[in-house]
């Protein structure tokens, strides 16, 4: 789950973290009255995606007015399809130096990584691919947490004179990484100004696993993904037109491939995960179905802890109702009694994931 | 796995201790259970805010082989998990994982019995259900298995790709061996300096050809972040490696009956 800029800024303040003063609006209005309290201000699209600078998604102002203008402006953009629906008015600080400084997890060492380099802002992937020898690397043993010694190295690979500051920024930032359950924290640009060390930009990543222990609430946007994560399932929408409802992620990429393969486009991803029942393959396909471009479904299960029969109950409940025709493969635990059971409706059935896979695009094609 | 040959001793849930399931005897802890029993292995199906306390009980009690099935544990637990890990003799499989089969000797895990037929094909592979499609092909085109593992899809697990090669490659009941990676991460890359020094042929498979950037497609581990561990990457790499790849599990089941 991905932070607004606002949210992770909040978090950093708790653990005094230095960050501008701000207010988030959403409506211009609101923007000029903040920007009154604050004088020259910066008003920031808050959008969970990218390059919001490049698409004109931030501004200076130098009076309420302008404050007024910028926001009524940024408020009526989309950035990377994202609509913008609050701005976050901060004051302006003028960067001496802009450096970065995140936290991630290296997959390969299987521990958390720190990051820091002495020039940050906009172009840091730049800076990574080109020269990362301006980056320095330093991993955290989980069990220890971070050294004295690594965050000295760190802060020094920073600014040397500015170490004692920067150390303190990195053991706090450290502790936010741990504490919320992070994949990434990200401070960039982390910027000195006449002031002193403070964060310009903040992003977060929380690992959705550990929801259950944090205290975050999601955005309700009541898409799909939204529903499918609801009810315990996966869903990734694509732009095909073969619905897709798998058991298990390996293998619902290897019948995303094979439809491909065989011509048709997967208009979703979806796995309903293991031990899936009958209430959720019924949510399963309403989902799939409510898609306007699917024209026909696979349903793909390959049931370990997940039981045929169960499956094929949930089918037959929304059967009478889905409207677009049905490839569907049952095989491992129990997969006679669920054969048997979709039998009497004449719904299409496959043995394998390439004859599956080879009969819905067919179905696709004709419908 | 009573049903396949596994000898199950006994279970252990927290406040069930003392009753019995399929005439076995349920513990409270790991410790009591060892008391009373000669377990060399546990396989672990706690919910996810509870297995990272699992894990690290059967560690401090000397567990050689413990298989984690569960999904969903959170990554920071899992970093906690192997760095202790690496301080003690076990071994871990998973978690996410279906776990281990042997067919004709035992089972640990949840792969359904009848699709497996003893044989000498290992199989090795980062997802569950598609691990069952490729063994139900193989069995269904007489070719047998001396050993089926899921290594599990989350990206910070027990055991890796390499790990299991390396049995393989030293199993005497294994003749070939069919390695089913996916999208995510650079283990299948890490795992061809391996496959390269092996004796043994490896028929690869690889996944999520078709899956968008920057998407999770349900595994954590299977998402794709600046630009490493997409699936054409894997599969190029493994191409100039001179490693077969093989494009659709029939497919995998030709290119195993050619090798042999």
């Amino acid at each position: 789950m991905k932070l607004y800029e606002y949210a992770a800024k909040e978090i950093f303040s708790k653990y005094d973290i230095p960050i501008p003063a701000s207010t988030l609006v959403s409506d211009a209005d609101g923007a000029e009255e903040a920007a009154r309290k604050m004088g020259e201000v910066v008003i920031k699209a808050q959008v969970l995606t990218g390059g919001r600078g490049k698409a004109g998604g931030i501004a200076r102002a130098s009076s309420p007015e302008d404050a007024k203008s910028e926001a009524e402006r940024i408020l009526g953009m989309s950035i990377k399809g994202f609509p913008v629906k609050k701005v976050l008015i901060e004051e302006y600080r003028e960067p001496i130096k802009e450096m970065y400084l995140g936290i991630t997890i290296d997959r390969k060492k299987k521990c958390p990584v720190i990051m820091a380099s002495p020039q940050g802002g906009i172009d840091i992937e730049e800076i990574a691919k080109n020269s990362p020898e301006k980056i320095t690397m330093v991993h955290i043993h989980p069990l220890t947490g971070i050294h004295e010694y690594q965050a000295r190295m760190l802060a020094n690979s920073l600014d040397r004179n500015k170490a004692g500051e920067l150390i303190d920024i990195i053991k706090k930032l450290y502790r936010v990484f741990i504490d919320n359950d992070c994949q990434l924290v990200e401070i960039n640009p982390l910027a000195q100004t006449k002031d002193g060390i403070i964060a310009l930009d903040g992003k977060m990543v929380i690992d959705d696993n550990a929801l259950f222990r944090q205290d975050f609430s999601e955005e309700e946007t009541g898409s799909l993904e939204e529903v499918a994560r609801k009810n315990g399932m996966s869903y990734v929408g694509l732009d095909g037109e073969i619905g897709c409802i798998v058991n298990g992620a390996g293998l619902a990429m290897a019948t995303l491939d094979m439809i491909k393969q065989y011509g048709g486009t997967p208009a979703n991803f979806m796995d309903v995960r293991a031990g899936a029942n009958a209430q959720q393959v019924k949510t399963a396909l309403e989902i799939v179905s409510s898609n306007k471009n699917v024209k026909a479904i696979i349903i793909n299960i390959f049931g370990g802890l997940t039981k045929c029969d169960e499956v094929a109950k949930g089918i037959i409940e929304i059967f009478p109702e889905i409207k677009i025709p049905l490839v569907v493969r049952l095989s491992g635990t129990n997969e006679l009694e669920g054969r048997a059971m979709l039998g009497k409706y004449g719904i299409h059935m496959a043995s394998s994931t390439e004859e599956a896979a080879k009969g819905v695009v067919d179905l696709g094609n004709s419908n | 796995m009573i049903d396949f040959g596994t000898n199950i001793v006994g279970g252990v849930t927290p406040g069930k201790g003392g009753s019995l399931v399929h005439e076995r005897p349920v513990f409270d802890s790991v410790n009591e259970a060892l008391k009373e029993t000669d377990a060399n292995a546990s396989v672990i199906f706690v919910p996810p805010q509870f297995t990272a306390d699992s894990i690290f009980e059967a560690i401090d009690n000397g567990i050689e082989l413990i298989v984690c099935i569960t999904e969903g544990i959170p990554v920071h637990d899992m970093m906690r998990v192997w760095s202790y890990l690496k301080t003690s003799s076990s071994r871990l499989l998973g978690p996410n994982c279906p776990g281990i089969t042997t067919p004709g000797a035992s089972k640990i895990g949840i792969m359904p019995n009848h699709i497996h037929r003893p044989g000498n094909i290992g199989v090795v592979s980062r997802s569950g259900t598609l691990t069952y499609e490729i063994v139900d092909m193989l069995s269904k085109n007489d070719i047998g298995q001396s050993t089926s593992v899921g290594i599990g899809g989350d990206p910070v697990n027990g055991t890796s790709f390499v790990d299991i090669l390396e049995l393989f490659e030293d199993d005497p009941e294994t003749h070939a061996v069919v390695m089913v990676g996916e999208i995510g991460g650079t283990t299948e890359e890490e795992s061809i300096d391996f496959i390269k020094k092996m004796s043994k042929p490896v028929i690869s498979y690889i996944v999520g050809v078709f899956a968008p950037p920057g998407k999770t497609m349900g595994h954590a581990g299977a998402i794709i972040s600046m630009g490493i561990g997409t699936a054409l990457e894997k599969i190029q790499a493994f191409e100039k490696a001179g490693i077969t790849v093989a494009k659709s599990p029939s497919d995998i089941v030709q290119l195993v009956q050619n090798s042999l």
